[in-house]
């Protein structure tokens, strides 16, 4: 495969963290490195291991196809292969390769000399993960309290969790989470539209530069957060999304069992009302 | 001197304590309800439960069923006329402890409660013809609602667990008075009616009143159509009067239902059928018993719009899945637990004192006898 012309600068060997130079080589346009075979070796794994469970679990719906947790009685244990136990080695190999790829993607930016950003942002994501299958299931003190995969057994479980507290709308980190994923979605169309009417200007008439696009949220908003700004802003929001929705799922359960709207009842028992 | 920064942080810090003395910490346990991975489960804290309450003992051994009937040795007996005297003693003795406060004044403590102290067979004092009434309603519950009760069955304790008006019971709310300023529109006041919620609070009257409908908002067709011309506010009503179940027996809404599909039969819990049964209950207690009696209640013993106080879910179970943790305390009281001989009631008001009560005749177990698979059939 040729070389594109850019390509040169981005081949830096060094910076690994693990294995020295034995896995610093490409393939193709991709580099490999330590975690990448480990991601590799996770992935296929962990893949294999879901189409094993699916073949076991009487259906090739892809939409009902369900590799559940075990039953709570197992506890912090291990489960027997087929009631649950799979589900934990998953687990595992899932883990281990979203974890892989965030430490992969820390030695590209090694290698490039550029912060961290990309990884820690895939962090929260791999926190929000962990979270819901590692750190709420051992607060609760059962592997059994993580989610099952499957497309609708996954989305039944989110809907129970939110019914076990009642109306799961006044979890006031469920609340952040919500407002920050909508603002997300809010900040990345506004900036979509405004970079694709910038670079499609009408007929006979140049792109039009960032100074255009400044002063365009000037003039409907009073202020432009910049070219540079709108991706702090996007990042900003975006973890937030990520990491509220782990904040409000291992409140539920392991610091709160009752109706999330008794849960306001602090504010109605402070003692300047009573 | 204080800076910005650190009042701010300062303030983040309480808000920070004031949000964690707000949770519960501490281990917690969780019971599993459905297939692993449903996350259909109960989840509680060891650290808040709340006391079942506990059973006092029979006021002595219970008496043998021998003997001289209550009919004939006492007058004016109209139903408990068919168990044996020395039963009634025991029966009554019993009541007086469950439901005579403890702190009542002279003139109304033990058996003056409720009887004229001259002549304990005059049905002068509302007391009595309420208490009547009532015994035969808990005679009803037990005979005819065993698909709810089952074999453990209530006694006037399950509700008034030593007073005179059960803790847990509602009346109708007091309709808007047109104001706009102020008007929450009977929602919007936190309040563990609707487990604190938003909702409206007065859909007991709605749901197990006098008038109660059942509870369908969910359309069985695809798209809007006018088959099912239920709003938002049918579906907030209902939401209501299911935290209000969930409430009073301390569960969540997987108790009974699997969310991914509330109305489907057989995707619930068996929990569900039972808790159908006990909704059939609480309508049937709260019209053909409890509502007749209207006229016969004082002032003080109603309500802003006249009605007497009803029952609901937590009339009984008092925020416990069975009531009184599922204690068996029917059994020690069998005068409680059938009606008696048809032509033992006569139904009507006692002789000359309290008004009429209308709709007192022996009460129709038919709702009873309906079964979920009907209401399956008819709709959910």
């Amino acid at each position: 495969m040729a070389l594109l012309s850019f390509e040169r600068k981005y081949r830096v060997r060094g910076g690994t963290l693990v294995g020295g130079d034995l896995f610093d080589f490409w393939v193709g346009p991709f580099y490999v490195g330590f975690f990448g075979i480990t991601t590799l070796f996770f992935a296929s794994l962990g893949t294999a291991l879901i189409f094993y469970g699916a073949s076991q679990g009487g259906t090739w719906n892809p939409w009902l196809i369900n590799i559940a947790p075990p039953d709570l009685k197992y506890g912090l244990g291990l489960a027997p292969l087929k009631e649950g136990g799979l589900w934990q080695i998953i687990t595992v190999c899932a883990i281990g390769a979203f974890v892989s790829w965030a430490l992969r993607e820390v030695e590209i930016c090694r290698k490039l000399g550029m912060g961290y950003h990309v990884p820690v942002a895939f962090g929260v994501a791999i926190f929000a993960y962990v979270t819901l299958v590692v750190f709420r299931p051992f607060l609760l003190g059962a592997w059994g309290h993580g989610f099952p995969y499957g497309i609708f057994s996954h989305l039944d479980w989110v809907s129970n969790v939110g019914y076990q507290y009642l109306h799961f709308h006044y979890n006031p980190a469920h609340m952040l989470a919500v407002t920050f994923f909508f603002t997300t979605t809010l900040a990345l169309s506004m900036h979509g539209a405004l970079v694709l009417s910038a670079t499609n200007p009408a007929k006979g008439e140049e792109v039009k530069s960032p100074e255009y696009e400044d002063t365009f949220f000037r003039d409907l908003i009073g202020y432009s957060v910049g070219t540079l700004g709108i991706h702090r802003v996007g990042l900003l929001l975006a973890l937030n999304a990520g990491f509220w929705s782990a904040v409000c799922i291992i409140i539920s359960g392991p610091f709160w069992t009752r109706g999330w709207p008794e849960w306001w009842t602090w504010w109605l028992n402070l003692p300047i009302w009573m | 001197m204080l800076t910005l920064s650190k009042l701010t942080t300062m303030g983040a810090l309480a808000l920070a304590a004031l949000s964690l003395s707000a949770c519960d910490l501490g281990p917690k346990k969780s019971e599993q309800g459905g297939f692993r991975g449903t996350s259909v489960a109960q989840i509680t804290d060891p650290d808040n439960t709340i006391d079942p309450g506990t059973v006092p003992p029979p006021p002595y051994e219970l008496p043998p069923p021998s003997g001289p009937k209550a009919s004939e040795v006492y007058q004016n007996v109209k139903v408990l006329g068919h168990v044996s005297q020395e039963e009634f003693d025991y029966t009554m003795a019993a009541i007086t402890q469950w439901i005579v406060p403890a702190d009542a004044p002279p003139e109304q403590a033990g058996c003056n409660y409720c009887h004229n102290a001259e002549n304990l067979a005059d049905d002068s004092k509302y007391t009595k013809v309420v208490a009547r009434r009532m015994i035969q309603m808990t005679q009803n519950i037990n005979q005819n609602y065993s698909n709810h009760v089952k074999k453990t069955g209530v006694t006037c304790y399950t509700c008034h667990r030593g007073n005179a008006v059960p803790k847990y019971v509602w009346t109708d709310p007091k309709p808007s008075d047109g104001r706009l300023m102020g008007n929450k529109r009977g929602q919007n006041t936190p309040s563990p009616v609707t487990a604190y919620a938003s909702l409206p609070l007065s859909t007991a009257s709605m749901y197990l009143g006098l008038d109660a409908k059942a509870a369908r908002v969910q359309s069985k067709t695809r798209h809007p159509t006018t088959l099912n011309l239920k709003g938002t506010k049918d579906a907030e009503a209902n939401y209501a009067i299911m935290m209000h179940l969930s409430r009073s027996l301390n569960v969540n809404c997987t108790y009974c239902h699997n969310s991914r599909a509330f109305a489907q039969w057989g995707q619930s819990s068996p929990q569900r059928a039972q808790a159908w049964y006990g909704l059939q209950m609480v309508k049937n207690t709260n019209q053909e018993y409890i509502h007749p009696l209207t006229s016969v209640f004082p002032a003080n013993r109603l309500g802003p719009q006249g009605d007497p106080y009803k029952t609901n879910c937590a009339t009984c179970h008092q925020i416990q899945r069975k009531p009184l943790g599922g204690a068996q305390m029917a059994k020690d009281y069998p005068a409680l637990l059938t009606l008696g001989p048809k032509g033992a009631v006569p139904g009507a008001a006692p002789a000359g004192t309290a008004p009429a009560m209308p709709g007192m005749a022996a009460p129709a177990p038919a709702a009873a006898a309906a079964a979920p698979a009907a209401a399956a059939a008819a709709g959910n």
